[in-house]
């Protein structure tokens, strides 16, 4: 069973869970960037959570099926159409052999995960699906779809009914503002007391340059650094470190201009400092801010990080209890 | 050196070993990264050392980030006092210095420098205080360098050259990154040098670019069959300058599946080093030609 890619959209990728345990190496955990979507897909299909799906960003593709198959699409709001007959999101429904699958325009949100049931079957790198396109690693090739692309299908063992729904309270999506939950930390001390006030004060905007490697924001105030001697190799900008590691979440501030939240695709390291990290319950969150989207970062403490991870989990829970 | 502890939100240690470079802060990171691989922590999903810090990942639904803090701090005790001898490899990188790929990327780029006038290589060159271009690439091939981290894109080395403070080679970043760096470049920002493993955006200097892959996803090249990162942490580098006949002779062994780079197998002693540089440095130099 194959999907024959009509139109791409923008930049469609395959995507999974992810590839763990090669960070060290420069080589990041890819995966969708909303994994709360990406797995209530793959529910609604009767897929094993993590099977590997289309993450579309803004725009969504066109693609013809060569056989049966039971599609779900969660996360943005972009209303998929078999044969033109619109279908609702976050509900699974019936493609047949020959139909084709394509999207009305984005109403909310960035990206939206389509899962078929056997799920996308590209072959493991290290050990995952995951579209790594800096890289060229994983997914179809190593890229984005283009027209043409032939995407192999795995076995449905059970595909779901039709007409499986998560409900509306379950669907999780940012607000307006978006709030980004963030622990300060890292070398959150290089900035002036005022300043880190005026950070978590500041309505920032999503940024254009916003991709699966990091989110930049615009709009808020500069900061002011705490006056040092440069360390040995830190390089002589205010906003230089000894190239370090980056945390999945953290934020940089090059400069002290613009701040950019590593995400999925996250460069591993480099010589910027980082003022904190968003918690991993916010992740999600990110991947489904349109540029020009206000956001504001909310200073939280590790218990209302744990708190916050612990609140995401009981929510999928419902849902697995509701389409299990 | 003082070790500063960090979490990076719920799923992240960051732990700094020093604010300045130095190869004994990158040896510290090694030891400690390494205990806490050998510790088989449970939850501990990502081990990073990196040059003068390194990065646990972890999932806070195994471990809680207090105990796990705990243990990493224990681990440091003891790597305080491990002696700083390493099981290595020494790798010779040939590099064709002022080459027609990346002078065009840093002409189109001029803007973007410090220096517009000049290239990379010259200003470079002016300011570390070198009467030319080709003593700059005399000093720069001249010493041996440590790979003291191995990341920002798949499988990039960052260098650190091994000599005295006062002869280490340090140039800014390009006041605004590029947009588009060949492959296998040869870079250098701060006072590490770097290999950019694949095509794409960078704020390093350029100088030259080596026809050895580093990093293959396909794992076709023959010494990437294996696994496709060529270089790891600790690993010892030895640039070797080539000229344009050489290059694209090394090019042409690469495509036929017939280069093969030449690595020799080194312990290396951080007190012996220390003791007596120049020497260290010439032995490395034997080890690897074999004389």
């Amino acid at each position: 069973m194959a999907i024959k890619v009509l139109s791409p959209g923008l930049g469609t990728s395959v995507q999974d869970l992810g590839r763990p345990g090669y960070y060290h190496l420069g080589i990041p955990i890819s995966g969708g960037m909303d994994r709360y979507a990406l797995r209530a897909a793959n529910m609604l299909v009767g897929n094993d959570e993590g099977a590997a799906v289309l993450e579309a960003v803004f725009l969504g593709p066109e693609l013809e099926f060569t056989q049966d198959a039971m599609v779900a699409v969660a996360g943005a709001d972009l209303p998929p159409k078999v044969d033109g007959d619109q279908r609702e999101t976050w509900t699974s429904f019936a493609v047949k052999a020959g139909q084709v699958l394509s999207f009305d325009y984005l109403k909310g949100g960035a990206r939206a995960y389509i899962a078929v049931s056997g799920g996308i079957d590209v072959p493991l790198a290290l050990g995952s699906r995951s579209t790594y396109t800096l890289g060229a690693l994983g997914g179809l090739e190593g890229r984005n779809l283009l027209a043409g692309d032939m995407l192999p299908v795995g076995n449905a063992s059970g595909a779901a009914a039709e007409g499986r729904s998560v409900s509306a309270k379950l669907r999780r999506r940012p607000g307006t503002p978006a709030e980004l939950r963030m622990m300060t930390g890292l070398y959150w001390h290089r900035i002036t007391e005022a300043s880190g006030r005026r950070f978590f004060e500041d309505t920032w905007k999503v940024a254009p340059e916003a991709d699966r490697i990091g989110y930049r924001f615009r709009s808020g105030h500069p900061l002011e650094f705490v006056e040092r001697k440069p360390p040995f190799g830190a390089g002589s900008d205010p906003s230089n470190i000894v190239d370090s590691c980056y945390p999945y979440g953290s934020v940089q501030v090059p400069g002290g201009t613009e701040p950019i939240i590593l995400h999925r695709d996250a460069v591993s390291g480099g010589g910027y400092f980082m003022v904190g990290t968003v918690i991993s319950a916010d992740m999600d969150l990110i991947g489904q801010l349109q540029p020009h989207t206000p956001a504001k970062f909310v200073s939280v403490d590790m218990a209302a990080a744990l708190a916050a991870r612990h609140d995401r989990q009981a929510l999928l829970n419902k849902i697995r209890a509701a389409l299990g | 050196m003082t070790t500063r502890y960090s979490f990076g939100g719920d799923e992240h240690i960051f732990v700094e070993v020093d604010e300045e470079m130095s190869l004994e802060a990158f040896f510290k990171s090694l030891s400690i990264t390494k205990a806490v691989r050998e510790s088989r922590i449970k939850g501990v999903t990502e081990i990073c050392p990196a040059n003068a810090s390194y990065q646990i990942k972890f999932d806070p639904d195994m471990i809680s980030p207090d105990d796990l803090l705990a243990e990493l701090k224990n681990l440091e005790a003891a790597a305080e006092k491990s002696e700083a001898v390493l099981e290595t490899r020494i790798i010779e990188v040939p590099v064709l210095y002022n080459d027609p790929w990346t002078h065009e990327t840093l002409m189109r780029f001029r803007e973007r420098h410090q220096d517009p006038e000049s290239t990379d290589l010259e200003y470079a060159a002016r300011i570390n205080g070198f009467d030319s271009v080709d003593a700059f690439i005399a000093a720069h091939s001249g010493s041996p360098w440590f790979v003291t981290m191995v990341g920002f894109v798949s499988g990039l080395p960052f260098m650190f050259q091994m000599v005295d403070r006062p002869q280490q080679i340090e140039v800014p970043k390009y006041l605004r990154p590029r947009t588009d760096t060949p492959k296998l470049t040869v870079g250098y920002g701060g006072c590490f040098a770097c290999i950019y493993s694949v095509r794409g955006a960078g704020g390093y200097q350029m100088f030259g670019i080596t026809p050895m892959p580093i990093f293959d996803p396909k794992q076709e090249i023959s010494y990437l069959r294996d696994f496709m990162v060529f270089f790891k942490p600790g690993d010892i580098v030895k640039f070797k300058p080539i000229e344009r006949a050489a290059y694209d002779k090394d090019v042409a062994e690469v495509e036929a599946g017939r280069f093969k780079p030449l690595v020799r197998n080194f312990t290396f002693s951080l007190e012996e080093f220390h003791g007596d540089i120049d020497g260290y440095n010439k032995k490395i130099g034997e080890v690897l030609y074999g004389h």
